[in-house]
C-alpha cells in the first residue's frame, strides 16, 4: 500500500481585504441541487520547484483539472484567458484579475522532485470572490509512481472544500473487462482507478467471472468465477494473483456476494433446487446463516452501512421487487412500490437512499429512493442500464449499460444523483459489472 | 462419494461450457458405441450416440419470458430425454438453465437455475436416477443467440440437457 504523508502549509496572511463583494458568504456548491452551469475555476499550471519535477507538475495539473471537471461542476478557464500568472507558490494573489475573468475559485499548486524520487506536491485553493484562502494550503508527499493518486488528493480537497461534500477521485473500480462477441464472451477480473486509468488483472479470461465487490477496506475482492465449472464465490487479495474459493457447498451454485461492513462476514445467495436464498457466512469461522426460506428467489443483497440491515431482491410477491430485513434475518418489509420490476439495490454510503435498477416498459433505469422507499427518481434510461455501485461520497453512481443487437457491448458509466453528468467511464475496452472501492487511505 | 462427485463434475463442465448444438463431434459419445444401432457409433445415426440425443431426440426446451414452467412440448421433449436417458445407462446429464438478456444478472441466474431445475425434476418424474442429473445456471451469461428481438430472445430462454458419457453421480 502507498503511504502519502500530508502536511498542513502554515497559512500565510496572503488575503487582501475586500471591501465590495458579491456573495453574502464563501464559495459553496450544493451538489443535490443539481447545476446547471458549471462554475467557472482556474486550474492554474503547477509550477515545478525544480527542472526534474516540470513533467510531472505538467501532468498532475491534468489530472486535477480532469477531475474536477469531470464531475460537471466546474468548467476550467484555459490559461489564455489569464491576466495575472501565478509567479510563485507564496507570491500574494492578484485577486482581481481572477475576478475579472470570473474565477470564482483559483487552485495553486507546485510541485518538488526530490533527490530520491520523491514527489512533494503542494496546493491551495481560493475563493476569488471572497478575496481569501478556501481552507489551509497542503502539501503531499508519494513516491513519482503514484504520482496520480497525488494529483486525486489534491482534486479530493479542492471539490470537498467547495462542495462540503466528502470526496470520491482517489478510489478505484473493480470491475469485469469484457471482450468478443456476445454469445462468446471473455471476462476478464480487473481493477482501475475511478477514472480509467492503471488498470490492473486480477484473473485471466478463461472463465466467466461476475459481479465483484470490495471489501469495506479496498484491500480483499468477491466475485463469484466458473472456474470449477459451477459458479462458486471467491475472495482474493488486490495484487494477489491466488484467490481462494470461500468452502461453500461445490453441488450448489454460489452467487452474488457482498461484504459486511466490518469484513468479517459476506451475504450471498444460494440456488438449491432451483430456488435461491440467502446466505450469512462468517469468514474466520466458516459458520454459515441461511437468512431466507421461501420458494421464490431472494438475491442481490447488500447491507446498509451501519450492518444492522440487508437491502435485497425478490419476487416473492410475483415480479421483482425491492425488500429490506434485519441483517440476521426476519421478516423483510417491501420497499419499492412503483410500476416495473426493481433490482440490484445498494445501499448508500451514507445511508440516505438505496439505488437499484428498475425495469419497465422495455426500458432499464438506474434510480434511487430512500431507504423507506419514498422519492424515487430515476436517473437514466437506456436499452439496458444495470447494476449501480456508489462512489465513496455517495453523491454518484456508475453502473453498467448495454447497447443492443449483435454487436451490443456493454460500457461502464457514472451519472451524479441529481441525474446529470452522465458519462462513459474511460475504459480501453468494453466493460461490465463496476464497483467502487471506499476512498483509499 | 463425495470425492468421486467432485471430479466427475469438472469432467461434465469442460463440455458444459460451449454452446453450439454439434458440441458432440464423431467419436465424442464413446460410451454409446456397441450398444447396437444402425449407423456408424457415435454418428447422429448411431441412435445411443449424444449426437443422435442432441439431433433426434432434442437437448434442448424453451421458456416463456421470466417463466420456468414446462408448456406441453416441452414436456414431450423432456419424455423423449428421459425414455432415452433411461434406455442409455452410460450418460449422466448437466442440464444448463439459461435466461435472455431482458433482466438483470443475479435474477437471471436465479431464473436460469429455476429452468435447469424444473427440467431435472421432470426428468427424475419420468424415472431417470437422479445421480445422474446436475444442474447448472449461466444467466445470460451465455446466449445462443445474439439479436436483441424476441426472435433471439425466445432461442436463449432456453434449458439444454447436456450429456457426458460415464456412470451415475
Amino acid at each position: 500500500m502507498i503511504k502519502f504523508c500530508l502536511s498542513l502549509i502554515l497559512a500565510l496572511g496572503l488575503a487582501a481585504p475586500l471591501t465590495a463583494q458579491e456573495r453574502s458568504g464563501p464559495l459553496r456548491i450544493e451538489i443535490t441541487e443539481g447545476v446547471i452551469e458549471p462554475v467557472p475555476i482556474a486550474v492554474a499550471p503547477f509550477l515545478a520547484e525544480n527542472a526534474a519535477a516540470s513533467d510531472f507538475a505538467r501532468r498532475i495539473t491534468d489530472v486535477v483539472a480532469a477531475d474536477l471537471i469531470g464531475t460537471g461542476l466546474f468548467r476550467n478557464i484555459p490559461e489564455s484567458a489569464y491576466i495575472s500568472r501565478v509567479s510563485g507558490f507564496d507570491a500574494p494573489v492578484a485577486y482581481a484579475d481572477w475576478r475579472a475573468i470570473n474565477a470564482e475559485a483559483l487552485v495553486v499548486g507546485a510541485v518538488t522532485l526530490s533527490s530520491d524520487n520523491r514527489l512533494l506536491v503542494k496546493f491551495r485553493l481560493f475563493d476569488v470572490f471572497s478575496g481569501a484562502p478556501l481552507g489551509e494550503g497542503l502539501q503531499f508527499a508519494g513516491s513519482t509512481g503514484s504520482w496520480r493518486r497525488v494529483a486525486h488528493k489534491v482534486a479530493d480537497q479542492v471539490y470537498a472544500r467547495i462542495t462540503g461534500e466528502s470526496a470520491y477521485f482517489d478510489s478505484r473500480v473493480v470491475y469485469v473487462e469484457t471482450t468478443g462477441p456476445k454469445n462468446a464472451r471473455q471476462r476478464r477480473l480487473s481493477i482501475m482507478d475511478y477514472d480509467g486509468a492503471n488498470v490492473q488483472y486480477l484473473s485471466d479470461a478463461s472463465s466467466i467471472v461476475l459481479a465483484p465487490r470490495f471489501s469495506p477496506t479496498g484491500d480483499r475482492v468477491l466475485f463469484t468465477s466458473y472456474e470449477s465449472g459451477f459458479p462458486q464465490i471467491y475472495e482474493i487479495a488486490v495484487g494477489a494473483t491466488q484467490k481462494r474459493a470461500l468452502g461453500l457447498d461445490t453441488d450448489s451454485m454460489t452467487f452474488a456476494p457482498r461484504y459486511a461492513p466490518d469484513g468479517r462476514r459476506v451475504v450471498y445467495s444460494e440456488a438449491k433446487g432451483g430456488n435461491t436464498d440467502l446466505y450469512l457466512l462468517d469468514l474466520q469461522s466458516g459458520k454459515r446463516n441461511r437468512l431466507t426460506s421461501a420458494p421464490s428467489i431472494e438475491t442481490a443483497p447488500d447491507f446498509s452501512p451501519d450492518g444492522s440491515q440487508i437491502v435485497f431482491e425478490s419476487d416473492r410477491s410475483g415480479g421483482q421487487q425491492l425488500y429490506i430485513m434485519p441483517a440476521s434475518g426476519g421478516e423483510p418489509k417491501r420497499i419499492s412500490f412503483g410500476q416495473g420490476r426493481y433490482g440490484t439495490p445498494v445501499w448508500s454510503p451514507r445511508g440516505d437512499y438505496i439505488a437499484f435498477t428498475k425495469q419497465n416498459a422495455g426500458r432499464f433505469h438506474i434510480g434511487v429512493m430512500r431507504t423507506d422507499g419514498s422519492a424515487e427518481r430515476l436517473l437514466t434510461a437506456s436499452f439496458l442500464d444495470e447494476g449501480p455501485t456508489w462512489a465513496p461520497n455517495g453523491r454518484v453512481l456508475m453502473f453498467t449499460r448495454e447497447t443492443a443487437g449483435s454487436d451490443g457491448e456493454p460500457a461502464l458509466f457514472s451519472v451524479d444523483i441529481s441525474g446529470r453528468n452522465l458519462k462513459r467511464v474511460a475504459t480501453g475496452t468494453a466493460a461490465s459489472d463496476p464497483a467502487w472501492s471506499p476512498l483509499l487511505p | 462419494m463425495k470425492i468421486i462427485h467432485a471430479g466427475l463434475l469438472i469432467a461434465a463442465l469442460g463440455l458444459g461450457a460451449c454452446t453450439n448444438a454439434d458440441r458432440f463431434g464423431p467419436g465424442a459419445g464413446g460410451a454409446g458405441a456397441g450398444a447396437g444401432g444402425a449407423g456408424a457409433p457415435g454418428s447422429v445415426n448411431d441412435p445411443t450416440s449424444a449426437a443422435y440425443f442432441n439431433a433426434t431426440v432434442g437437448d434442448r426446451v424453451l421458456f416463456a419470458v421470466d417463466q420456468s414452467t414446462l408448456s406441453a412440448e416441452a414436456q414431450q421433449v423432456l419424455a423423449g430425454q428421459a425414455s432415452w436417458l433411461m434406455t442409455n445407462g452410460a450418460y449422466t446429464a448437466l442440464i444448463e438453465g439459461h435466461a435472455d438478456e431482458q433482466g438483470t444478472q443475479a435474477y437471471n441466474l436465479a431464473l436460469g437455475a429455476r429452468r435447469a431445475s424444473a427440467v431435472q425434476n421432470f426428468l427424475i418424474s419420468q424415472g431417470v436416477a437422479p445421480n445422474r442429473l446436475r444442474t447448472i445456471s449461466y444467466g445470460k451469461e451465455r446466449p445462443l443467440e445474439i439479436c436483441s428481438t424476441e426472435a433471439c430472445y425466445s432461442q436463449n430462454r432456453r434449458a439444454v440437457t447436456v450429456l457426458t458419457a460415464g456412470a451415475g453421480l
